[in-house]
């Protein structure tokens, strides 16, 4: 029996060490959809962020992108700014 | 000075209304003037775990709506002395309780000396369970070893900490995880989240952890609150809440695995 049991659980994954691995990601998720409000002053910042641009070049509006991606212990803010071909 | 305190989990059937009436009871017990309010309107079953359906005559909707006196509502325990039992409505009229109705029926619980006021609240985070904790002072939040009752306890301490008369005025209520249907056996084999697993997650003290017991369906089966049924796992595990909310300093209970094969092996050699 000691040695069936043992091949039992060895086979299969400890599925309470994987109900807590999950909760700990989906709760920091939703603790940090709820303190930050990330998403609010995204537009803002895109339009701000396309006016310094076109000080310096001519961009079209789709042409930047700003995106948020969250991570366990940080967001990062990612911008993606596509330039115009340059005839030099 | 009187406490409030809601009995809550945001998931349903995971134990309130049993730790409701096992912990007021139990509070009682101690001397201390109780009363516990169903607020599970529509649904009320707190009567029929105490064992006092057949008493009920007018109800907390009935008090808030000025068809009944609150004393003429009470009903007065037959086992425990200090034990009052307000029953929930069985009205489908969803707005029946509303925060001023519900805090003049605290209140005045308090003018007469109540020492606890224990809220049961419905599952859900609808109107009756935002009812039952927004005058709270403390709350228990009963939560089982299982994803889905973590998660919605989590959600609970969010609207405990955001929405509640004490968060709005600044204050913080005292929180205290109460972990139910609990097996050792099983978190031991792995297959159960343990309590260290949930008070990690949830980050609130302990304030016990109620085994999975038997005792718990013959306690509801004939009205008694399984408290009283001291020689019960349960029933003491209960006990322990209460001192420890009472202050005093009790080590957990029935929180290890039991030996069962070894048993055999003790009758043989031991
Ligand atoms: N420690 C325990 N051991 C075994 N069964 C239990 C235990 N605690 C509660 N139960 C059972 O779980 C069921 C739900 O309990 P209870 O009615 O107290 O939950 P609840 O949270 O009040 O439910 P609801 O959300 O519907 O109000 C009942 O059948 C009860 O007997
Ligand atoms: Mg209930």
């Amino acid at each position: 029996m000691g040695l069936f049991s043992f091949f039992k659980t060895e086979k299969k994954k400890d599925t309470a060490s994987l109900a807590k691995e999950r909760l700990q990601i989906l709760i920091a998720h939703e603790h940090s959809d709820k303190n930050k409000k990330s998403p609010d002053y995204l537009p803002k910042l895109q339009e701000e962020i396309l006016e310094v641009i076109r000080k310096y070049v001519h961009v079209d509006e789709d042409d930047v992108n700003v995106n948020v991606e969250k991570g366990d212990d940080f967001d990062v803010l990612e911008l993606n700014i596509t330039l115009p071909e340059e005839d030099k | 000075m009187s406490k409030v305190i809601v009995v809550t989990s945001g998931k349903g059937g995971v134990g309130k209304t049993t730790s409701s009436a096992a912990f007021a009871a139990g509070l009682a017990a101690k001397g201390h003037k109780t009363a516990v309010i169903d607020f599970d309107v529509g649904l009320r079953n707190l009567d029929l775990i105490m064992g006092v359906e057949r008493r009920v005559v007018y109800d907390f909707v009935n008090v808030i709506n000025g068809e009944a006196t609150l004393k003429q509502a009470l009903i007065k325990d037959k086992r425990v002395d200090n034990l009052y039992i307000l029953p929930a409505s069985q009205t489908r009229d969803k707005d029946a309780l509303n925060k001023e109705g519900v805090e003049s029926v605290i209140n005045e619980l308090k003018e007469d000396g109540f020492d606890y006021i224990v809220c049961d609240s419905p599952a859900g985070i609808e109107r009756g369970a935002f009812m039952a904790l927004y005058f709270a002072d403390e709350a228990i939040i009963v939560t089982n070893p299982e994803v889905s009752s973590v998660r919605d306890s989590d959600r609970i301490l969010g609207i405990l900490q955001s929405r509640s008369k004490k968060a709005e005025e600044g204050g913080t209520i005292k929180e205290h995880l109460l972990i139910t249907r609990y097996s050792p056996n099983r978190v031991e084999g792995g297959d159960m989240l343990s309590m260290d697993d949930i008070v990690e997650i949830l980050s609130i003290p302990l304030i016990g952890v109620i085994p999975e017991s038997g005792a718990v369906l013959q306690a509801s089966n004939s009205g008694n609150p399984v408290i009283l049924d001291t020689e019960s796992t349960a029933g003491q595990a209960y006990s322990d809440v209460v001192d420890r909310f009472l202050g005093e300093e009790v080590a957990l209970r029935f929180i290890d695995a039991e030996v069962e094969k070894k048993g055999f092996f003790k009758k043989l050699f031991g």
